[in-house]
């Protein structure tokens, strides 16, 4: 839900409780995933399909020769 | 793996066009794994790029259908770690690299010093950081992060449950950080950077 929110304020309290604790998690959760996800869409350097399409044509050329 | 120098060519077959493109799509994941491993973007792309010709080498020995996601994974962990033992520097290269992360911090106008995790990853020994970015950011259940890391799940569990927990500790008192930044500023940003992102999702 959309109440998971802490104040920016707010400085977390010394010995933070459970519930306190699991939204932490959570939201390193959501970092975590984010940072991740954002190499991931980032878009593929030309270099990686050159050298797999230079792979591919050698294994074929080997075989067709 | 014994003895040929080189495998034997192999023709090209249909299964061979199938495994390339799931092998293709497969490559932003494999970036985005080695540069959780590597922490160097370039470093990552190499070892990305070697991790994609291992695994189309060795194409042969893959089982159409199974797991290409945890198979490329597995391959590419071996990579980096099979490179790390060979270089006996590796680890005093690491301390200079978080050495210049940390100088970093103190850039205010470096991107760096907006990335609290990051360094906070850092501060992870490497298994544990591992399994963390494997279960919590690559969405691999805990059997296939043991498949990955070749160890038994409860081992995987373990290591991302103290992954967290450290985690989390290194982020509320600032541990990763140079002095004169006050405890709980890396922990409230995130609070805040995960509450917008959770927001755009949700809009």
């Amino acid at each position: 839900m959309t109440d998971t929110s802490t104040p920016p304020g707010k400085p977390p309290k010394g010995g933070a409780s459970l519930e306190e604790a699991r939204l932490r998690q959570q939201a390193i959760g959501v970092k975590l995933r984010h940072m991740f996800d954002e190499v991931v869409n980032e878009p593929v350097p030309d270099e990686f399909l050159d050298i797999l399409r230079r792979a591919d044509r050698k294994s074929s050329g080997e075989s067709g020769a | 793996m014994s003895g040929a120098s080189s495998p034997p060519p192999k023709p090209p077959s249909a299964d061979d066009d199938a495994f390339k493109r799931e092998l293709v799509t497969l490559i932003p994941h494999l970036r985005a794994f080695a540069r959780t491993l590597t922490g160097d973007p370039t470093a990552a792309d190499d070892l990305a790029q070697d991790a994609m010709m291992k695994a189309w080498d060795a194409r042969a020995s893959y089982q159409m259908g199974t797991n290409m996601k945890a198979w490329t994974f597995m391959i590419l962990r071996n990579q980096f770690y099979s490179e790390k033992r060979r270089s006996w520097r590796q680890s005093q290269l690491d301390q200079e690299a978080a050495e210049r992360t940390l100088v970093a911090v103190d850039d205010p106008e470096s991107p760096v010093a907006l990335d609290e995790l990051r360094l906070a990853l850092a501060t992870l020994p490497e298994e544990q950081r591992e399994a963390l970015i494997l279960v919590g950011a690559g969405g691999f259940a805990y059997e296939e992060a043991a498949e990955i890391c070749q160890c038994a799940v409860g081992t995987v569990k373990s290591r991302v449950s103290r992954a967290r927990k450290a985690l989390q500790a290194t982020l509320e008192k600032g541990g990763y950080a140079r002095d004169g930044r006050a405890a709980g500023d890396a922990m409230r940003s995130i609070l805040a950077a995960a509450d917008r992102l959770s927001s755009v999702r949700q809009g």
